[in-house]
Order: structure tokens, then C-alpha cells, then sequence
């Protein structure tokens, strides 16, 4: 099999049918202004003109996703007894993400080390990531608030991808990065791609100098940095609690866990959470070890860039992505913080008037 | 690890016997449907479980029943959310789910040797308990046991059968006290961390291990540190709102580290080197 291709723009829809044959195919599909993760039907039209507004995590970690079903039964015999059968979903079907950039591919990798590089792995992910092909598309230039760079990655990144795409004369210059993306390059519409190998190369290497690199030494925080209350009171004065930038990260994984029931059948479903909600600690005899919005915004920034690498070799839990500085009601730039704080010259508390004078 | 492919899947236990502790606290004898699992089981002091009542959810507990005793695995639960009020309606017969064993364990096997001094107040002592039967189940191991246990009055305290019986040893010193003085009370009354500084147990060769609510394991922790423990010799156990118990979900980390799976149990000295929330 080939592991170099190249797909015109006109062919893109039969290319997504052709791969969701077999799988459930998710893509960047346009809703009003809007760009979303969704899974393909033919009725939708996808969009690779700019990074999605969400990113495609949804496709192998949902937002909700059931664990095991419950059902109380009663045996004849036995009448004053009721016993409970459990039953674990095993359902993971065949997918593709299709279109996503790669920061977002690289979001699945910092997940991989949590779910599945572990003595307790997470069958669900991991089963889905098992069952999913990544097919990625490079960026010709960088996004607003995009920080690709800083955290290790690129706008050319392969990392995550099972194939990567760049934009090249009028079509894709496709190039397989695992056997599972070699697979891919075997569909009757992929063309012959080595003619474009050289152009592909030039627009992401212009792509990757455009970038904009908040951190140029390194972005890991030292833990040191996290002692001013002070400061981070300063950053997250604004901060609503919405909880916005955890679920629109590509990296974000914490989740909550609830039952459902009706009558005697019930399920017990996993679903996304937030760290920047207050509840996500709180304990039932009323004590909460992060009840103030500055602590619970500090263990977020601490988790990506200093907790995460302290446990995993250095690699930084934010992709760069920008979401949530694009997204924020009322932008807080995590670039700008980490950045603040990577600034050995900075004086943390001097860091809300400096910005009070920098808007004036 | 639980043994199961699977971590989120519990295993099906039946609830042998209750037992009312106090007025607000219950203990749930189990064992396990499946006999081969229940043969099979293995679990070290200090590990914990999520028990599940299927329709409400579920809540981590210690394992308060010792390995050294595996007639059943017992917890203890106060009723005080959601799923603990579920395990209050829970009656003997009945099928709940228990995901266990998970997280660390103490240490027992430094501690040979020396003199264990354990500091509870209230539930703190189902965590404490576990390794008290373990170590007197193995009481050679083991010099000078003393215990220092308080609640706030008589009838809350835990586990009142132990209570009585190591009052009766020899071989275990036991100070209970509660917080103020109770009609028919004529033991001591005080809050636990001024009846530890009161006894002022030696740190030399000892090894101190304190649970019991944040405020109490804040004054004790102090108290031992000015009876000069030195800091790798105090054992804590810690608490926090879990889910998966399995180092995921992300609710329950200190720093790097997460109660649910490197913990619950830390030295003092760990817990210093961790970033803290204050």
C-alpha cells in the first residue's frame, strides 16, 4: 500500500462516504456560522476552512456514554430475594475523524497516556481509539489565538494521525503516518502523489514559521510559580465559571459518573465534567478542598502545564489549540498566563496593573 | 486492581449483616456472590473500595475488616449524601456492588518492629481499624500499641465491641475520650489533639498513623510534630470526592498525585512535597 496520495477538493464527499462504508465517519460539519464535530449523513456539509469550534474528542471519549447497564430481577423461588444483573456496554463501533487539525489529533495522545498507558485502563477510550482512524488536516496558517508551537506542537504535526492532509494546488497531498492510515491510502479516489511532496513540505513549513510561540524556552510551569493566591486571584477575577475551556479542550478528560434508573432497568452513564465548577470537590459533609474560583483555576493551568509533565516525561496537556481562548465569554488567555508566568522577569503581583496600563 | 478487565464494573456482594455504630454510622458485612472470588480475594490495610447501589451511584470506603480475617470484607458509612443514604436502607440480604480493592496501602511492613501509636477521631478509626486487627492479629510484629480515640460523645463512638475488647488487653494501651463531659461518662473528655499532647507518647521508634476529620488531623499532625515525630514517621490516610477511584476522572488530585490511586495513604513527608489548594 501507498503511504503518499493525493485527493482533489471535489472528491472530498466521496472520499467520506467511501470511508464511512464501514465506520462511523466524524467530521467538521457547518451549522449556521458554526463548525462541529458531527457525525457524517449526507444531508451535512463539511467544512475544512478553518479549525472547528469544537474539537473532535467526542468521537472516541463521549460526552455521555454508558458503562454497564443494571437490571433488578426476582426469581419465583425466591420471592423475598431480588438479585442484580450487571451488564457492560462493549459497543464500539468502527470510526473515523475525519478533518481534524493537528492539535486535535495530538489532544488524543495526551488522553492516551492517561486512559490507556496505565495498570487500569479505560476499556471504553480504549477500545475506541483502537477502532478509530485519524485523518488529519494540516493548517495552511495559523487561527486566532492559536499556539501550536509552544506546547511542542506544530501546524504540521503528525503526532496522534493516522494520515495527514495539507492543502496543496486544488486538492490534499495525503501521507500515511501508521499502518492503519496506509489502509486509508488504498480508496479508489486517492491519486498518485508524488508530484506534490515538495509543494506540501514548502506550505507547512511556512505554516509552522507563522505560529506564534508564547513560551520559546519551554512551557512547563515549575511548581514554585503556583504559591501567589494573589496572582491568580488577579487572572481569574473575570472568570464566569462556565466551564467553556474544559469542554471545548482537546485534552480535558475529567469526567463524573451517575446512575440512571426507571423501574427495575437502569444505567450507570460517564459523562464529561469540569474542574472550573465548584461542585467537582465538593464534599458531602459541605468541605471542598478548591472552593474559590482562583484555586480551581490554578489546578487547571497546574494539570496542563506542570502536574501532566511532572507525571509524563515533560509532555504539556494543552495543545495549543486556542479554543478556549477563542470561546471565553469574557477572555482569559491561558497563553498570556503561562506566559506571564514563565517570564522570569515578571513580578506575578504586578501582573493585573500591567495589564490595566497595556488597555489604556 | 480489581481483577476485572474492566475497572468500572463492580462485583456483586451481598450484605451479610449490619451493624449500627453509632446513631448516623452503619457497618456492612459483604462477601461476594461469585464463592471463587470471594476465595480468591486479596487485599492489603488501608485499600479501598467503591460500594454501588445500583439506581443512586457510588462512594469509596475503606475496608475496615482486616486481611488476616476474610470471613467477609466490612465497611462502615455515615449517612450523610446521597449514596450513603441509599446504604442506610440497605437491609441484610440484599445485593450491592463493591469495586475493590483500589489505592495504596500502609506501610505495616516498615513498622515491624517499632511502636505504633494510632490517633483517631470519629469514622477515622475504620481506616485505622483495619491495620489495629491486622497488627494484632500479628501482635509479635509489632512493640508498644497505643491508641488514642475520640468523638464527640459516647454514643458516636465506632466499633464499641473492638473498643471494649482491646480496653481489656494487655497488650494495647487504649485512651478514648469525648469532647465534653456525658452523663455516665467517667473516662477522659477533651478534643483528641489535647489528649495527645497530654499523653505525650514518645516519638522515639514510633510510628504515628491519624484519621479523622480534617480539622482533628490538622492539630494532630502539629501536636506530633512538636513531639518531634519526625516527618516519614507520621501516616495519614485522606479522603476526597472520588468517582472512578481509579486515578481518571481527575477530581481527587494533589498536585500530580491522586488520592484515589496513589494514595489514600501518605507520610507527612509526601504530603509536603506536593502542591497543596491553601
Amino acid at each position: 500500500m501507498a503511504d503518499k496520495g493525493y485527493l482533489p477538493k471535489e472528491k472530498i464527499k466521496e472520499f467520506v462516504e467511501a470511508l464511512g462504508k464501514d465506520a462511523a465517519v466524524y467530521a467538521p460539519c457547518l451549522e449556521g456560522d458554526t463548525i462541529i464535530f458531527r457525525q457524517y449523513t449526507a444531508d451535512k456539509e463539511i467544512s475544512l476552512d478553518r479549525p472547528a469550534n469544537t474539537p473532535p474528542k467526542g468521537a472516541i471519549y463521549p460526552q455521555c456514554e454508558t458503562l454497564l447497564s443494571f437490571e433488578f430481577k426476582k426469581d419465583a423461588a425466591t420471592p423475598q430475594k431480588m438479585d442484580v444483573e450487571l451488564k457492560a456496554n462493549t459497543d464500539f463501533p468502527k470510526a473515523v475523524v475525519f478533518g481534524g487539525r493537528p492539535c486535535d489529533a495530538k489532544g488524543f495522545t495526551v488522553i492516551d497516556r492517561v486512559f490507556v498507558n496505565t495498570d487500569t485502563a479505560d476499556p471504553y477510550y480504549k477500545k475506541r481509539r483502537e477502532n478509530t482512524t485519524i485523518i488529519t488536516k494540516c493548517c495552511n496558517s495559523p487561527y486566532a489565538g492559536c499556539f501550536c508551537v509552544g506546547v511542542g506542537g506544530g501546524p504540521a504535526s503528525r503526532e496522534g494521525s493516522d494520515v495527514v492532509m495539507t492543502e496543496v494546488d486544488g486538492g490534499y497531498y495525503l501521507e500515511a503516518v501508521t499502518e492503519k492510515g496506509k489502509a486509508v491510502m488504498s480508496l479508489s479516489m486517492i491519486q498518485d502523489g508524488s508530484s506534490y511532496e515538495a509543494k506540501a513540505k514548502q506550505a507547512n513549513e511556512k505554516a509552522t514559521g507563522a505560529v506564534r510561540n508564547p513560551f520559546p524556552a519551554d512551557a512547563r510551569i515549575s511548581p514554585e510559580l503556583f504559591d501567589s493566591g494573589d496572582f491568580w486571584g488577579r487572572v481569574v477575577d473575570k472568570c464566569v465559571s462556565c466551564g467553556a475551556c474544559t469542554f471545548l479542550c482537546p485534552t480535558c478528560y475529567c469526567f463524573n459518573i451517575t446512575d440512571e434508573q426507571a423501574i427495575t432497568t437502569g444505567e450507570r452513564i460517564r459523562s464529561w465534567d469540569s474542574c472550573m465548577f465548584q461542585h467537582f470537590t465538593l464534599e458531602t459533609s459541605g468541605h471542598n478542598p478548591r472552593p474559590a474560583k482562583y484555586k480551581r483555576f490554578r489546578n487547571r493551568v497546574g494539570h496542563k502545564f506542570s502536574y501532566y509533565p511532572e507525571k509524563y516525561d515533560g509532555a504539556i496537556a494543552c495543545t495549543g489549540c486556542g479554543r478556549c481562548i477563542r470561546y471565553c465569554p469574557v477572555s482569559v488567555d491561558i497563553s498570556e498566563i503561562v506566559g506571564y508566568l514563565k517570564d522570569p522577569k515578571a513580578d506575578p503581583k504586578q501582573w493585573a496593573a500591567d495589564k490595566k496600563d497595556a488597555k489604556n | 486492581m480489581t481483577g476485572n478487565e474492566n475497572p468500572y464494573l463492580p462485583e456483586l456482594v451481598t450484605v451479610m449483616k449490619v451493624i449500627d455504630e453509632t446513631p448516623n454510622i452503619k457497618s456492612f458485612q459483604v462477601v461476594f456472590n461469585d464463592t471463587e472470588k470471594m476465595k480468591n480475594f486479596k487485599f492489603e490495610p488501608g485499600q479501598v473500595g467503591q460500594l454501588s447501589v445500583f439506581g443512586v451511584g457510588e462512594s469509596t470506603f475503606v475496608i475496615n475488616s482486616p486481611p488476616t480475617r476474610m470471613d467477609y470484607l466490612q465497611f462502615s458509612v455515615m449517612k450523610a449524601g446521597e449514596v450513603t443514604t441509599a446504604l442506610h436502607g440497605i437491609y441484610e440480604g440484599d445485593v450491592i456492588g463493591v469495586r475493590a480493592p483500589l489505592g495504596n496501602w500502609f506501610p505495616y511492613q516498615d513498622m515491624k518492629g517499632k511502636n505504633i501509636l494510632f490517633v483517631g477521631g470519629g469514622i477515622g478509626l475504620a481506616p485505622l481499624r483495619t491495620l489495629i486487627l491486622y497488627m494484632l492479629d500479628n501482635r509479635a510484629d509489632y512493640k508498644d500499641i497505643t491508641i488514642i480515640y475520640g468523638s464527640r460523645t459516647p454514643p458516636d463512638l465506632c466499633y464499641k465491641d473492638d473498643l471494649k475488647e482491646w480496653e481489656e488487653r494487655s497488650d494495647v494501651n487504649l485512651i478514648l475520650t469525648v469532647d465534653n463531659e456525658f452523663p455516665g461518662w467517667e473516662k477522659r473528655t477533651g478534643f483528641v489533639p489535647t489528649v495527645l499532647k497530654e499523653e505525650a507518647p514518645k516519638s522515639d521508634n514510633t510510628i504515628a498513623i491519624t484519621c479523622g476529620p480534617p480539622i482533628m488531623i490538622k492539630f494532630v499532625l502539629q501536636g506530633l510534630a512538636e513531639l518531634k515525630f519526625p516527618e516519614e514517621n507520621i501516616i495519614t490516610t485522606l479522603e476526597a470526592r472520588m468517582k472512578c477511584g481509579i486515578g481518571l476522572c481527575g477530581r481527587c488530585n494533589l498536585g500530580h498525585k491522586y488520592i484515589c490511586k496513589d494514595g489514600p495513604v501518605f507520610s507527612l513527608k509526601q504530603l509536603k512535597e506536593l502542591p497543596s489548594d491553601e
